[in-house]
């Protein structure tokens, strides 16, 4: 599964407004991969594996880093990053992806 | 004025040509700008500096102020000294930017030669463009004279660029009024500057082996601690202009404060000015002297960050305090200064009855008479209870 952020500072709202680096400077690259953007989701994709031709159009088009090729080739979604826009869905070959809504 | 002056040399010049002579001095490496009255003798005269090999400096020609602004950034996140000017609606079109500036802790100095915000459209001085950019997190200073111009803009340099401070820092100045009349002024030589003013070392630049991210956004999460950071810095650069203030004032003789004060012993009755409206206050301040009116004068330099100390302990004793100010909050408290020094004053147990008259908008001329007039006019009005939230000076009808 991922690993979200690279630990080397304090997560963002631990850190207290004396320890902001100098002009909100960032040292290290990738720290963007953080943000749990997944909080945003209404909806789900989900695969119906027996249609999937695992051509992987839906992990190339997902704006995020968001699909996960699964042992096999499969798909799914890291539930970290996926926030539920449904390009996988709108974009797949075969029409094996649908969209669940959330549960509250 | 008691101190020796250091090899002081006294010359009649444009104060728009005395600030680009500052900036030469301060050995400015970087300059983006586009001309706008009245600020454009000042960028002109560089452009000639830089043209003719006189100033070591990249001077970028850009096609609109959003842009010189912009630019100004880059240069200056490349590490280089950085300085640009401006007016008016040369500084609203900046103003998403003069933000950023700040927020990326970027030590710009910009000169506003201020003038009236459009509309209708005028060329004329008044305050209403850095009152509407009161907000945007930079060090803000006032100057009265071409010899405090000069001044101050050499000193901007060595405030902005202060580690503990790397904020960028506007001085403003009176379009016209004060940037196209000649005076004579004590320069100050290249030695002299050069050692007072240390090569600028960026906490961090654009450079490839050391690679950062610059203007980042910020999640709900740590946005405010990220403002919180910068208010702190902005009013602790207090102390540190106090320094460079002190500094100067030994190498030169001319001592500056954040709050100024004029013939202030035991006066009753204080008025309170900014920029050069400020030496014409003085002439009249005088003469209200001389026929015994307990009048003074108090001359507020240092905008932002703001002196409260300063100005709670220059209005101690007063009676009745006023506020000129020379923009106005359309709808609002009416001038700007005015609605900040009431604010400022209202922990006070004891205070002076505050009344606001905006004066000088769009270039109208200010005679010492108006602020005789001003003064004999609030004078009633205190006696007779405050009817209105301010006045405007010399309306018609």
């Amino acid at each position: 599964m991922t690993t979200p952020g690279t630990a080397l500072r304090k997560p963002l709202d631990q850190t207290t407004w004396q320890e902001i680096e100098l002009g909100g400077v960032l040292r290290e690259p990738g720290s963007a991969r953080e943000y749990r953007v997944g909080d945003w989701r209404s909806q789900h994709p989900v695969w119906t594996k027996s249609r999937c031709i695992r051509c992987g159009v839906c992990w190339t088009v997902c704006p995020e880093p968001a699909i996960i090729e699964e042992p096999g080739g499969y798909f799914d979604m890291d539930p970290y990053y996926c926030k539920g826009c449904g390009t996988c869905a709108r974009e797949c070959v075969t029409g094996c992806i649908t969209m669940v809504p959330e549960e509250e | 004025m008691s101190a020796k002056p250091a090899k002081a040399k006294r010359v009649g010049m444009e104060v728009s040509i005395a600030v680009s002579h500052a900036v030469q001095l301060a050995r400015a490496e970087a300059i983006a700008a586009y001309p706008i009255t009245p600020q454009t003798h000042i960028v002109e005269h560089l452009s000639s500096l830089v043209a003719n090999g006189e100033l070591e400096a990249e001077f970028v020609n850009v096609e609109s102020e959003h842009s010189a602004i912009s630019t100004c950034i880059g240069m200056s996140a490349a590490g280089a000294r950085t300085y640009t000017a401006t007016s008016s609606q040369g500084l609203a079109l900046m103003h998403e930017i003069l933000y950023i500036t700040s927020a990326m802790r970027f030590p710009i100095v910009m000169t506003v030669a201020n003038r009236a915000l459009s509309g209708p459209l005028s060329i004329w001085n008044d305050h209403s463009d850095i009152m509407g950019a009161r907000d945007i997190g930079w060090i803000q200073i006032f100057v009265e004279n071409g010899q405090e111009a000069f001044d101050h803009s050499v000193m901007a340099f060595k405030i902005a660029e202060n580690a503990k401070v790397l904020l960028p820092t506007i001085i403003n100045l009176d379009g016209f009024i004060l940037s196209h009349v000649v005076e004579a002024l004590e320069m100050v030589d290249q030695a002299t500057v050069d050692k007072f003013l240390p090569a600028y070392v960026p906490r961090h630049n654009l450079d490839p082996k050391h690679p950062v991210t610059m203007g980042a956004f910020a999640m709900p999460e740590i946005y405010t601690e990220v403002k919180m950071n910068h208010q702190v810095t902005l009013t602790q650069s207090y102390d540190h202009i106090l320094k460079v203030w002190n500094e100067w004032g030994k190498l030169t003789g001319r001592q500056y404060q954040p709050v100024e004060r004029y013939q202030t012993k035991d006066a009753k009755i204080l008025l309170l000015t900014m920029g050069c409206l400020s030496e014409v206050a003085e002439i009249a301040v005088e003469e209200m002297r001389d026929q015994g009116l307990p009048v003074g004068l108090l001359k507020l330099r240092l905008w932002r960050p703001f002196p409260f100390q300063d100005l709670r302990e220059a209005v101690k004793g007063a009676e009745l305090l006023i506020v000129c100010d020379r923009a106005l909050s359309l709808g609002g408290p009416g001038g700007p200064v005015l609605s900040e020094v009431r604010s400022a004053l209202y922990p006070m147990a004891e205070r002076p009855a505050t009344v606001g008259y905006i004066i000088g908008l769009g270039g109208r001329d200010v005679n010492p008479s108006a602020f005789k007039d001003i003064v004999n006019k609030a004078q009633a009005e205190v006696s007779e209870g405050l009817k209105e939230e301010f006045h405007l000076y010399g309306v018609r009808g």
